[in-house]
């Protein structure tokens, strides 16, 4: 038996906690795997109905992965009305281009794919967001209701800064205790050594 | 019975160890210094650079397109282009690499520098025993030391050398002859117009690459 | 009751003092630099942390750093003793995010290598598993021997024995000649004879199973919980094989059986290995029997500079560790935006201590043996 469509899901899942929002997120490659947005207030409880529900079953956590979005500048161009100087000295009002810069603040997100090992079907990918990459960096762990997420959790945590609340043992697990940045973050500069970014041809 | 089991993996022991001396699959040992098995045709190990003919600087088949430079995973290859230019083996004036290094200490042997090369100018050898007791200096291969003969090439992979220069002699045949048609052309056309300086410098090439031909054509048989 | 699975086991010492043990990272018995915080009380363990990360050198951001095609012959460095299934599970993710085909010869050599390299790792793994046992040497050199000419026959298809580099999206690097498939085929004739040998030469004894029998016992609801995945998974008598479950490739049209353990103790583990190494073999002689002729690449398909459009995809394979599966984001440019690994080992870890407590710091080693992990893919 097949997973029913993303929007079905999101359906249900709102029916059955009430107060969660979930927004479905399209995916435009060819593989076609959508994912569900969840908002991190309610991501346990819904997390729960899915590994509980009678027909989903998902049971089985397979990957929990952080990625890092960091904060984007996105300019557009405006026409302003604006009192203009003349050359000859006198002021008029005139429609003038003006780039107006809006930052969009970046964030760090974790993706849990689900499948069921019970059902033999799969897979429904799952987001929770963290508010922006620098203070806000708070979601709830889902280590509780899958515990196949617990070393990847701390992963997260460790090469990307992603706090974890509510998981049991967090704390870094690749690099060393005493490290202090988050070395898979985009904006991370290695402190000797420098790799090189490959430039890319077409 | 206790123990039945221990003396079930006894006998399995005992029949490896008398059937070592008789049967070939049970003894698959080889003394290696002394002995030697024979590498498989498409055994790699690093890079080297290919040359057509006797001098590794005129005959050096890269061109410094820097393609491998970029393509390396580990980014162990260092090319610096030349300002001149020289003929290749269809007469074309490219560019030649003044500085060619690989560090086979970073080197991981993959071969996607081979694949994508489009000059048949790189492939892997089959060296391995290659310890120095100097780390830095001696495991920067320079163009001198990654030079190697086509002949080399061919004696160690012998398939698919000759697949190359079955295609290179092809590429060239055709390349020859449409030189020869430029050429024809140009006679013609300076036969008809009195002759002008660009037709000169083009004939002065087409008379270039037949000599360079006849040394890449010679080598692989 | 679900949620009491997840309440991790506390044993309680009765009397005696406490000592902690730093088991590793140099301990012959880690299967590499692997160390585990133990406290022990007199011989028994009552805690167990797994500490790794010694061989970390972040993987997925050297591919992140380079194109698609660079990331293959690091993908062959992640379980270094089994670089085709790991080239596969890369491949297989760049073909969902790109949307590429792959050719028919090609899907059964792909079959074909990938059975080999899980033969071969399977027969490693028991060789190391009895020698921790005690068994020291004698299975292993038998397994090795074995996996030597598997590896031969790795050499002259990719050129190089354990670090192949084989294959490429949409298809393979080369194409396997005639008389590669023959000396397959002859290899393949002799393989059911080893596995009963090796069978035959430990499966029955009793100090063996004394040792393995209700050791490290693994429950079937914790070991889905926790994501186990592989051999480790099936011992513990859950039916949940990738290849089965997904018919990636063409594994649909062979017809093999799932072995599964019953107890889910070491003992279950080792011969499910057993078990798998015959069913291997089945497949093997299927896929050589029906591999038709035609190319191994499909020549549409850019290998240099190829750019996917923007979005995800997660593709899994069967490895012999388990699930290994590659998640990749693409923001349309030539480099993999994210690019995550699954580590079937690492995550197989998580219960390490759920299985070691009570049990003697004896059979901590044997039972971390039977996990099968490989510290390049753990650290990454």
């Amino acid at each position: 038996m097949a997973l029913p469509p993303v929007e079905q899901i999101k359906a249900q899942i709102e029916a059955g906690v009430p107060g969660a929002s979930v927004t479905v997120i399209l995916n435009g490659s060819p593989s076609a795997q959508h994912s569900l947005l969840l908002d991190p207030a309610h991501a346990r409880a819904v997390a729960e109905l899915l590994r509980d529900h009678s027909e989903w079953r998902l049971d089985y956590c397979t990957l929990v992965t952080g990625v890092d979005w960091p904060d984007t500048e996105t300019s557009e161009k405006v026409k302003v009305r604006k009192f203009v100087k003349a050359a000859d000295g006198t002021e008029s009002e005139q429609e003038v281009d003006e780039v107006r810069k809006t930052k969009v603040p970046g964030y760090l997100e974790a993706v849990y794919h689900l499948f069921s090992m019970e059902k033999k079907h799969g897979q429904v990918v799952l987001r929770l967001r963290t508010g922006n990459r620098t203070d806000d960096t708070h979601v709830p762990s889902l280590t509780p209701v899958w515990r196949g997420a617990e070393f990847q959790e701390r992963e997260a945590f460790d090469l990307y800064g992603i706090v974890f609340d509510g998981h049991p043992d967090l704390r870094r697990i690749l690099m060393w205790d005493g490290f202090k940045d988050y070395p898979m973050r985009k904006d991370y500069v290695p402190p000797a050594d420098e790799i090189p970014v490959i430039e890319v041809h077409s | 019975m206790l123990g039945e089991g221990i003396i079930q993996g006894l006998v399995e022991t005992a029949r490896n160890f008398f059937g070592s001396y008789v049967e070939k699959d049970r003894l698959t040992t080889v003394q290696y210094p002394e002995e030697r098995l024979p590498l498989p045709e498409a055994s790699r190990v690093f890079p080297f650079l290919l040359y057509d003919g006797k001098d590794p600087d005129a005959g050096l088949r890269c061109v410094a397109c820097q393609i491998c430079e970029k393509e390396c995973p580990p980014r162990c290859i260092h090319i610096e282009k030349s300002k001149d230019k020289k003929p290749d083996f269809v007469g074309k004036m490219q560019v030649y690499p003044a500085v060619f290094d690989i560090d086979v200490s970073v080197c991981m042997s993959c071969q996607i520098c081979v694949e994508v090369c489009p000059f048949d100018a790189i492939r892997m050898d089959k060296v391995f025993e290659l310890s120095t007791d100097n780390r830095f200096r001696k495991l920067l291969y320079t163009k001198k030391e990654l030079s190697k003969p086509n002949e080399y090439y061919q004696k160690i992979h012998p398939l698919e050398a000759a697949e190359t220069d079955e295609r290179r002699a092809k590429e060239a045949e055709e390349a020859k002859a449409k030189a020869a048609a430029a050429e024809a052309a140009a006679k013609a056309k300076a036969a008809a117009a009195a002759a002008t300086p660009p037709v000169g410098e083009a004939s002065g090439n087409g008379a270039a690459a037949p000599a360079k031909l006849a040394e890449t054509k010679g080598s692989p048989q | 009751m679900r949620d009491a699975l997840l309440d991790r086991p506390v044993y309680e010492p009765e009397e005696g003092e406490i000592m902690e043990v730093s088991m590793g990272p140099h301990h012959p018995s880690t299967h590499g630099v692997f160390r585990m915080d133990v406290k022990l009380e007199g011989e028994r363990v009552m805690k167990l942390k797994p500490v790794f990360g010694y061989l970390h050198r972040n993987h997925e951001k050297i591919a992140e750093h380079g194109a698609y095609l660079a990331a293959i012959p690091y993908t062959d460095r992640l379980d270094y003793l089994c670089s085709m299934t790991n080239n596969w599970g890369y491949v297989l993710a760049v073909e969902k995010l790109a949307g590429l085909q792959v050719p028919e010869r090609a899907e059964y050599l792909r079959v074909i290598v990938a059975e080999l390299t899980r033969f071969q790792n399977h027969a490693g793994l028991i060789g190391f598993l009895l020698q921790d046992m005690g068994a020291s040497g004698t299975p292993l050199m038998y397994a090795f021997r074995e996996r030597e000419k598997i590896l031969d026959l790795f050499e002259s298809l990719s050129g190089a024995r354990m670090m192949c580099n084989y294959m490429r999206f949409g298809g393979l690097r080369v194409d396997a000649t005639k008389e590669w498939l023959d000396e397959v085929r002859a290899l393949i004739a002799l393989l059911p004879g080893f596995v009963d040998e090796f069978e035959a030469l430990l499966r029955a004894n009793e100090i063996l199973m004394a040792r393995t029998q209700g050791t490290g016992v693994l429950p079937r609801e914790l070991a889905i919980n926790a994501s186990v995945t592989g051999p480790m998974l099936r011992a513990s008598g859950v039916n949940y094989d990738i290849r089965k479950v997904d018919h990636y490739g063409v594994y649909d049209r062979f017809s093999f059986k799932v072995p599964l353990g019953e107890h889910g103790d070491v003992y279950d583990r080792y011969m499910m290995r057993l078990l798998e190494m015959r069913e291997t073999v089945k497949i093997l002689e299927q896929a050589l029997k029906d591999i038709p002729e035609g190319p191994v690449m499909d020549p549409k398909v850019r290998l240099r500079g190829l750019r996917p459009k923007a979005g995800e995809a997660y593709g899994r394979i069967e490895s012999p560790k388990g699930e290994l599966g590659f998640f990749l984001i693409s923001d349309g440019t030539g480099n993999p935006y994210r690019y995550r690994v699954r580590p079937p080992c690492m995550i197989n870890l998580t219960i390490l201590e759920d299985m070691c407590l009570g049990h003697n710091i004896a059979d901590v080693v044997i039972i971390l043996g039977s996990v099968d992990i490989v510290l390049g893919e753990v650290d990454r």
